[in-house]
């Protein structure tokens, strides 16, 4: 029996699956309009068939139906007053229905004033709200400005916020909660790269659309994401360049440091691919990893001091959080000193350098596609209006918080969704996603633009060096906007990324 | 920020805005009156002045060329005019009475939600001083900024850089003299050697005569004849040039007159052996000051765990507190006391910080650690909740982000103690103050009354009970300055690492991991514990990499527990 019901549910679930596939039909606004799309229950099942972590999922409240069969105590209320039978076929029913609904081309129903509801995928507590925290705070402050300036097609924005607490499983599950249960639009969300790729087969089985905010290592490309940080090619690259060109110093040796994790591996991976193409010899690019919260930097900073005692030596560095610290304080501390050994760094920004004495990090350099020292007046306001926000919702740091690349880039996520939807006339996710390409957009940061295949952004890259007060000054910047390269093409020259013409993630002929 | 400025402006007086805007006020007033009082000093000559004032044109061309004019020059004393105008803060200031003139502006204080920026003559960067001697401050929109592009900052910089580092050849740091002549000598030619020659003769430091001698050497190395080259090279071997050895290198290899290839590989054979001798000395330094760092943080724990059995999860959090309490002591400072004291805070943040965790330690003592003496598990469980509770308590109170602890300037740099070794001051703290805890530890267990209660309840609890001592009170005692310790340790960690809620998850498995290694209850095991894991670490280190060093240690560890599980020093007592 149990056999027989699965293989019903296997046929079932691809024949939506196609259906949804030919984007005639939008699943998400049918489940609007049919607030039992599926029972959560049966989701769930079905999740469960292709990935084994929605088990879990699905356990609890089966042994919550069970539980109370057994006991007899409570009564059940709602779709939950239902025993095993009755609500497997009443699912099943209503499944079909659903499928049946989402197979008919279904108008477009845009109730005016009816809140959009948004989620917002961020930690606030564990190791990664360190980082994560502003990035909520900065969405939140994106749909106020929105709400009071009339919202989105009219309609207020509602955010729906939760808190993963930096845990890659509960990333998983919060965000199955944010499109099942509180059926959001759009989530805005994760951090790292571990937090998006356990969030991924979430938004792809359930059409779900994530703007992710951080510079990440590429290699990816799907269809429910839209990556407002840069890719490899955007931040890597240009600065690898800078440290080489006559401006940047003319280095000829480099010391590729990093944590040990994807981001940095992968990042020395092309930096060490573009050296290499660039002529650098291999004896003049070392590379080294330490582990997590790595606090003693003495040997290494020891190593990186007899590899530059022969001069023209840079440091390339993807060390992550709280590991930047110590590493910059021994630097200083050992009498290496930026204008003889300059560190470029990937992963230090304005929120990091908050926190830490900015002395030892004076002179060093950092790359990114926005600088709260950006001179315009837009950006100027940007970071006005966080300051103020942050200030009036009393949140800690106040007024002297400061804006950097991924926090923009989350703000700027918030609008550009909200651009496309506007364009779309609805918020559909295909349609938003359809609209969504090709999109300028006029950031805070100065333009930038949606690219027309493959869901990056264009952006310009800064070269910033560090200064006294923890801001940066902006010393190099490349001519117009740097086209996104999901596949970078000193380490993956036959792969691209296109959702227009190809599937996503295609092999490229060379002819 | 000089002092009198402190006294203009207070610091810190967010909080008190009522005072601060009241001071606007006066300042709104006061600086109307600024340029009046203000004395002329010394001026460039006409010519330079006329280039000056095209600074300010409208035109980018002029502006450039301006630029470049002033700056070939090479004039040290347009330094601080240059040096302003690639940073940005050159502005042409136009006083309530008088004539515009050009100014650089210094660090921008926010008061309410105008921001006010010093200002500073472009002659020598003298601080600018209002009719009654209060430096002058003027509100950000009253400036106009004198921009320089990229294309004149791009053109100025030869010379800016070679004013500099000229000017740094003359600084009173002999660090930077150091460097800047390394600098030069990477880039100079030989008409530099007249000038370092100049330099030499006044040069008193040892090291900044090194850099001198080998900077030299470096230059004649470039030179034509071979004869100079083979003897600069053996000069730069004699004196263990560690700048040259890359540029040597090349010369062995690729230098067309044999004696010079020979004289270079001899050079380079000998500044290696140097370069040994340096490596050992480091890694032995490294060593002792990991060792240290482990001990601070386990001696706390060494006491809480060793002594009273207690598996405290909480002793991060502990050491997080200490920290903490030093930001708030370096707040403290920054806002109620003149700059120049401001680098005795650290000092004071020891005692505090030891205070602050001790009276956590003695509350978590009193509330729930002593109902669950004897009960390890619950209270293993127990102290990982406190520790949660605490982290997440701190995030709420100080945010998320890591906070930022200054090094005062004094454990800033580094002491040399022979060219190419520099023992890092703060680090030479920490070695001290471990020394200094673990004495302390010491007397005070072995040589006060205190201590002896302590030993006696270890010991046998109901034998020392009969006897009269207050067992109650000795057990939050001593958990109270296990907790301390941990609270010094957490100041101290403050000068190495960063300050945050996540502090203390960092180091507990370190502490556990010396602690038991040790042997528990030994102070002396924790401490031969520490500096052997320590050394062990930072000789594995360079040899197999951070993260293999690491795995190799664990391994150590697992492998010594198995032979020995009760650790390097086993206690013998009568049970307890």
């Amino acid at each position: 029996m149990g056999g027989i019901l699965v293989m019903k549910w296997r046929i079932l679930e691809t024949w939506v699956k196609q259906n949804r596939n030919d984007n005639l039909t939008e699943p998400q606004e049918s489940r609007k309009e049919t607030p039992l799309y599926f029972h959560p229950v049966v989701e769930d099942f079905l999740c469960s068939l292709r990935y084994p972590g929605c088990l879990r999922q699905l356990l609890k409240p089966l042994a919550y139906y069970y539980g109370d069969r057994k006991m007899k105590k409570k009564k059940l209320t709602g779709t939950e007053k239902l025993s095993r039978r009755k609500f497997l076929k009443k699912a099943g029913v209503m499944g079909l229905g659903a499928a049946a609904m989402s197979a008919l081309p279904f108008p477009n129903v845009i109730r005016a004033a009816e809140p959009v509801k948004i989620g917002v995928l961020h930690s606030l507590s564990g190791t990664m709200a360190i980082s994560e925290v502003s990035l909520r705070d900065v969405v939140l402050m994106a749909v106020e400005e929105i709400n009071a300036a009339g919202g989105v097609m009219k309609r207020p924005i509602k955010p729906v916020v939760v808190d993963p607490a930096s845990d890659w499983d509960l990333f998983a599950e919060k965000a199955k909660q944010l499109l099942l249960k509180d059926k959001v639009d759009v989530t805005f969300g994760c951090w790292t790269s571990v937090s998006r790729k356990s969030v991924l087969p979430v938004y792809e089985k359930n059409n779900g659309l994530l703007f992710y905010p951080v510079q990440y290592e590429g290699e990816e490309c799907s269809k429910n994401v839209f990556y407002t940080g840069a890719t490899p090619n955007q931040q890597l690259i240009p600065a690898a360049d800078y440290m080489m060109s006559e401006d940047g110093g003319g280095f000829k040796k480099f010391y590729l440091l990093g944590t040990d994790y994807v981001f940095p591996r992968t990042a020395n991976k092309i930096l060490r691919a573009f050296l290499l193409a660039k002529g650098v010899p291999a004896a003049n690019i070392m590379e080294e990893y330490t582990p997590f919260h790595h606090q003693d930097y003495q040997t290494i900073v020891g190593k990186v001091k007899s590899f530059a005692s022969g001069g023209d030596a840079a440091v390339l560095s993807t060390i992550n959080g709280d590991s930047n610290v110590p590493f910059y304080k021994e630097f200083a501390n050992q009498g290496l000193r930026s204008e003889d050994v300059p560190i470029m760094a990937f992963s230090v920004a304005e929120d990091e350098l908050r926190g830490m004495d900015s002395k030892s990090l004076v002179g060093h350099l950092a790359a990114w596609n926005y600088y709260q020292s950006i001179d315009t007046p837009q950006n100027k306001t940007f970071v006005k209006n966080f300051k103020t926000y942050c200030k009036k919702k009393g949140l800690p740091g106040g007024a002297s918080r400061v804006t950097d690349d991924p926090i923009e880039a989350a703000y700027l996520g918030v609008y550009i969704w909200k651009q496309a939807v506007e364009k779309a006339g609805t918020t559909k996710v295909d349609a938003v996603r359809k609209a969504a390409y090709g999109m300028g957009f006029e950031a805070p940061g100065g333009f930038k633009k949606i690219d027309e295949k493959n869901h990056h952004l264009h952006k310009p890259v800064l070269i910033g060096e560090i200064l006294k007060n923890g801001q940066f000054e902006i010393v190099s910047q490349t001519k117009g906007l740097v086209a996104p390269e999901p596949w970078s093409k000193y380490t993956s020259p036959d792969k691209s990324c296109d959702w227009v013409n190809h599937q996503g993630t295609y092999k490229k002929t060379t002819t | 920020m000089q002092q009198a400025g402190i006294r203009a402006i207070p610091r810190g007086a967010s909080a008190r805005s009522f005072i601060s805007r009241v001071l606007i006020l006066v300042f709104a007033l006061g600086f109307g009156l600024a340029a009046r009082g203000e004395a002329r000093t010394e001026s460039f000559s006409p010519a330079i002045q006329a280039e000056i004032a095209q600074l300010g044109s409208k035109n980018r061309k002029t502006r450039r060329r301006a630029a470049l004019g002033l700056a070939k020059r090479l004039e040290p004393k347009l330094l601080p005019l240059l040096l302003a105008l690639r940073e940005g803060s050159l502005y042409r200031w136009k006083p309530e009475s008088g004539e515009a003139r050009f100014v650089i502006g210094g660090d921008a204080v926010t008061r309410g939600e105008v921001e006010y920026v010093p200002l500073f003559s472009i002659h020598g960067k003298k601080r600018l001083t209002s009719a009654d001697g209060k430096p002058l401050f003027v509100p950000d929109g009253g400036l106009r900024k004198i921009r320089a592009g990229r294309r004149i900052r791009r053109a100025v910089k030869p010379y800016l850089n070679q004013l500099q580092s000229s000017a740094q050849l003359h600084s009173a740091d002999p660090n930077v003299r150091r460097a800047a002549a390394t600098r030069m000598a990477r880039v100079g030619d030989k008409d530099l050697i007249p000038l370092l020659d100049k330099v030499l003769e006044n040069e008193t430091h040892w090291l900044g005569r090194h850099a001198l001698i080998e900077a030299k050497a470096l230059i004649r190395l470039k030179s034509p004849n071979p004869e100079e080259r083979r003897s600069a090279a053996a000069a730069l071997g004699e004196i263990h040039g560690l700048n040259a050895v890359s540029v040597l290198q090349r010369l062995a290899e690729k230098d067309t007159d044999a004696s010079v290839r020979a004289a270079a590989s001899d050079a380079i054979g000998e500044i290696e052996g140097y370069l040994s001798w340096t490596a050992t000395i480091d890694t032995l330094f490294r060593g002792l000051s990991l060792g240290s760092i482990l001990l601070l943080m386990a001696l706390g724990l060494a006491i809480v765990f060793g002594l009273m059995g207690v598996i405290n999860m909480a002793h991060g959090e502990l050491m997080m507190l200490g920290a903490y309490a030093t930001f708030i002591i370096q707040g403290v400072f920054i806002s109620y006391l003149p700059q120049n004291y401001f680098g005795w805070y650290f000092l004071l943040a020891l005692p505090v910080a030891f205070l602050a965790s001790a009276l956590m330690g003695f509350l978590m003592e009193v509330s729930i650690i002593r109902h669950l003496y004897g009960r390890p598990l619950e209270t293993l469980l127990t102290t990982w909740g406190i520790s949660l509770i605490l982290q997440q308590a701190v995030r709420q109170v100080f945010g998320a982000q890591n906070v930022d602890v200054k090094s005062p300037e004094w454990l800033s740099g580094g002491y040399h103690l022979m060219v190419g070794v520099q023992f890092p001051y703060n680090r030479m703290f920490i070695i001290a103050l471990a020394v200094f805890c673990v004495v302390g530890t010491y007397l005070f267990l072995f040589r006060t009354r205190a201590g002896l209660r302590i030993r006696a309840v270890t010991q046998n609890r109901g034998m020392s009970t009969c006897l009269g001592v207050p067992s109650r009170r000795v057990d939050a005692g001593t958990f109270a300055f296990g907790a301390g310790l941990a609270g010094m340790a957490g100041a101290a960690l403050s000068q190495v690492g960063n300050v945050g809620p996540a502090l203390g998850q960092n180091y507990i498995v370190d502490s556990f991991m010396v602690v038991v290694t040790g042997g528990v209850g030994k102070i002396l095991g924790t401490i031969v514990a520490g500096f052997g894991i320590g050394g062990m670490n930072k000789m594995l280190e360079p040899a197999m990499g951070a993260v293999f060093g690491k795995v190799v240690i664990l391994v150590l560890v697992i492998l010594f527990l198995q032979r020995r599980p009760e650790g390097l020093f086993a206690i013998r007592t009568r049970g307890a």
